[in-house]
């Protein structure tokens, strides 16, 4: 059984229609790159996939791990192992990173029937895969994302991540506004984390990331759909013909 | 997900249940008939046994106050009172209409309790059980009397502070907040039943963090309390008002008078978690909670720190103060506020800076929720003599949802040019963004709101005492529920 199977995804915001028929098949183990120009519906897919309701689903559905995912609140989805790294990450002012993070990670340890951790035990997980980010164990005590760099804040989702264990990882534009140095870290976070149990979709604009990622399935999204599929090779060739021949195939 | 806007509250249900109860309707032989006029106040005083110098003093507070208008400039709504209208003296609600164990008790109010963590024992008590419970509570305010006691420090009722120690009560009662001084002091000055009476004396510094807890449970303490505490030079006192759970009360206003004096390096610490009922979540009932808390800094380097923690009460209108008058003292307020429903709250403080070298802190967090209107209003007076004055003001406001309203209203009257002013404000939206994210995360949305709004606290939070913090950390996240649908 496919970890997550998507069949005929339809999603609209304020009754414009942004996914028009999405399928796509993901097993446990892969790595796969939706990429596609702005627009064309990579970071709603995202979103409808971890629940924000802000987004309509209109038609189609998703299966996860054999699940109807679409019934499950976000929470719900998180626990069952879902992850999302967000394009923006959110500041939240007065609360640790390790507060949070712990919270975060009893929410989920809670739901598979696993004990609690205790915060010394958490800070000794936490300690082990803020190494995996090269990041500074002080980091664990500055609030949330709060006047964290545009790298620092993409870092601390890769973190999360680690920390986490998703089953499915969805990074949404996570290479963008890091410089190179960054984006060799986030991508080496990212790689330590691939596993046979472990699905990991990469959304991207650029085909940068995946010179580090190096993904088994590529798709391009444009206009809702997805318009083409392949393997790595597909990315390198995108980034020789860029997406406006795509969009007029589209169009056409 | 089902809507949590669609059940009460547990706190709602809490009040409501005790309403059911009807203790209202039982009232038994020691009661004063309605309404307010001189008579009544001889028999409040002669009930209680006052020396004449109370029944003078109260007697002129309601000559005063019959003088008076009630305020209306606060930002808040209500239809008028009938204060003929109004019990001015109920007597404690007899054991027998207690009920007599736990079983007896709503379980919804259990499960509040539980939430809110508090132990069974202390259950009992805020149930209201009969039997040993409330005996208990009494003996434990004793044996901890006794102790304090050795050290010189008298803690007792006003009550009993007014038979024991007249001309402690003579000397300072209404020196800080005078029955002249509003509408609502000079009811309470008026009318007063009971409250707290503290004394520490040279040096010491007291050992317990004081608490009105258990006493007041004990005794069902009427809604016009009066509460003196002096600190003599050189003495240290924390003290704890107020109930974490709900307090039962079978009347709508609730107009309280608190007074604190620090002599010279003299700290008075007072904090307040406040969980009166809110009214339904129509706006329907509830508390009017209009307090005037005030304290003098009489003597150099003395210090009042006030922290509350406003999260019940339909209207709370309320601005604890600090005299600054001593040389070199200090004046803090901490403060967290939330409406939610339809709740209102007009609150802040003054810093009134007379002595050289005086300074003052204000923190403040509105967080209006629901229906909910929060404002800030503080005034930061600085008077021609307060040479080298320094003032620190922050108030930032939350609003979740959009149907709430935050206002600030800072008043700054600077009469001396070596004085050092800073104001910061702050208006903030909890955004369904931040919620999603703790959500993705694996967090309720609950849990969500809870921490985000713990984490806007966290300056407050931190100056209440380690229980207390705890307790008003979990009373947000009640308060809060359903705020988020």
């Amino acid at each position: 059984m496919a970890l997550l199977e998507i069949r005929n995804l339809h999603a609209s915001v304020a009754g414009r229609e942004i996914l028009r028929g999405i399928d796509l098949v993901m097993e446990a183990g892969e790595v796969h790159a939706i990429m596609g120009p702005n627009g064309s519906g990579k970071s709603t897919l995202a979103q409808v996939l971890a629940g924000r309701d802000t987004y309509e689903v209109t038609e189609g559905e998703v299966l996860y791990d054999g699940k109807n995912l679409l019934e499950l609140d976000p929470e719900e989805r998180a626990r069952e192992g879902v992850f999302m790294a967000f394009q923006y990450p959110v500041e939240i002012p007065g609360i640790s990173n390790s507060y949070f993070l712990r919270a975060a990670l009893n929410a989920v340890r809670k739901h598979r029937g696993l004990e609690e951790l205790d915060p010394m035990d958490f800070l000794e997980l936490a300690r082990e895969k803020l190494k995996l980010l090269d990041m500074d164990p002080a980091f664990l005590n500055r609030a949330v994302n709060v006047g964290f760099s545009g790298g620092e804040k993409k870092r601390n989702e890769i973190f999360q991540m680690a920390v986490l264990e998703p089953r499915l990882a969805i990074l949404d534009e996570t290479d963008s506004g890091l410089d190179i140095d960054a984006l060799k870290i986030v991508a080496s976070g990212v790689n330590a984390m691939r596993s046979p149990e472990r699905a990991i979709l990469v959304v991207t604009h650029y085909q940068r990331l995946l010179n580090y990622i190096v993904p088994d399935r590529v798709h391009v999204l444009a206009g809702g759909r997805i318009v083409r599929s392949g393997d790595a090779a597909l990315a390198q060739e995108l980034e020789q013909s860029g997406y406006a021949s795509l969009e007029a195939e589209v169009a056409a | 997900m089902p809507n949590p806007t669609q059940q009460p509250t547990p706190i709602e249900e809490l009040v409501s249940q005790d309403y059911k109860w009807g203790f209202v309707t039982e009232v038994e032989a020691d009661v004063v008939p309605k309404g307010l006029n001189e008579d009544i106040i001889r028999m409040i005083s002669a009930k209680k046994h006052e020396p004449e110098f109370m029944l003078e003093w109260r007697l002129k507070a309601y000559r005063h106050w019959l003088t008076m208008e009630e305020p209306r400039w606060a930002n808040v709504t209500y239809p008028p009172i009938d204060y003929q209208d109004i019990y001015y003296y109920a007597a404690p609600k007899s054991l027998a209409s207690r009920p007599k164990s736990l079983d007896e008790v709503d379980p919804e109010i259990l499960r509040t309790y539980e939430k809110l963590g508090i132990p069974l024992r202390e259950q009992e008590i805020l149930a209201g059980v009969a039997v040993d419970a409330v005996f208990d509570s009494v003996s434990v305010a004793t044996t901890m009397k006794e102790k304090l006691a050795e050290l010189g420090i008298i803690f007792c009722s006003f009550s009993e502070a007014v038979q024991e120690h007249p001309e402690l009560v003579e000397k300072y009662l209404g020196t800080v907040v005078p029955y002249t001084d509003n509408f609502f002091a000079a009811l309470n000055s008026a009318v007063f039943s009971d409250g707290s009476f503290c004394y520490v004396p040279k040096g010491v510094r007291c050992p317990v963090e004081l608490s009105t807890y258990f006493r007041i449970n004990a005794k069902d303490t009427g809604q016009f309390e009066r509460t003196l505490i002096i600190a003599d030079e050189g003495a240290w006192v924390s003290y704890l008002e107020g109930c974490t759970a709900p307090m039962r009360d079978s009347n709508q206003l609730h107009a309280a008078v608190v007074e604190l004096i620090a002599h010279d390096n003299a700290t008075i610490k007072y904090s307040t978690v406040q969980n009166w009922y809110p009214g339904d979540k129509e706006g329907k009932g509830g508390i009017y909670n209009f307090v005037t808390k005030r304290g003098k800094c009489l003597g150099v380097n003395s210090k009042i720190s006030w922290t509350q923690v406003e999260t019940g009460s339909a209207i709370t209108w309320k601005y604890p103060s600090c005299l600054l008058i001593g040389d070199g003292s200090v004046g803090e307020f901490y403060s967290v506020a939330i409406t939610n429903h339809y709740q209102q709250a007009d609150t802040g403080t003054k810093m009134i800076h007379i002595g050289k070298n005086t300074r003052s802190t204000i923190v403040s967090k509105g967080i209006s929720a629901g229906y909910g209107q929060n404002t800030y209003r503080g005034m930061v007076k600085i008077m021609k003599s307060a040479e080298g004055a320094r003032n620190y003001s922050q108030c930032d406001s939350m609003l979740i949802g959009d149907k709430c309203g935050a206002h600030t209203v800072p008043y700054l009257e600077v009469r001396n040019s070596t004085a050092q002013i800073e104001h910061e404000a702050s208006t903030s939206k909890i955004g369904e963004d931040q919620i999603f994210y703790c959500r993705q995360r694996g967090l309720s949305s609950e849990d969500a709101v809870s921490m985000i709004v713990h984490g806007f606290c966290k300056e407050v939070f931190r100056e209440l005492p380690m229980e207390f913090a705890v307790e008003a950390q979990k009373l947000l996240g009640i308060s809060l529920e359903g705020s988020v649908g």
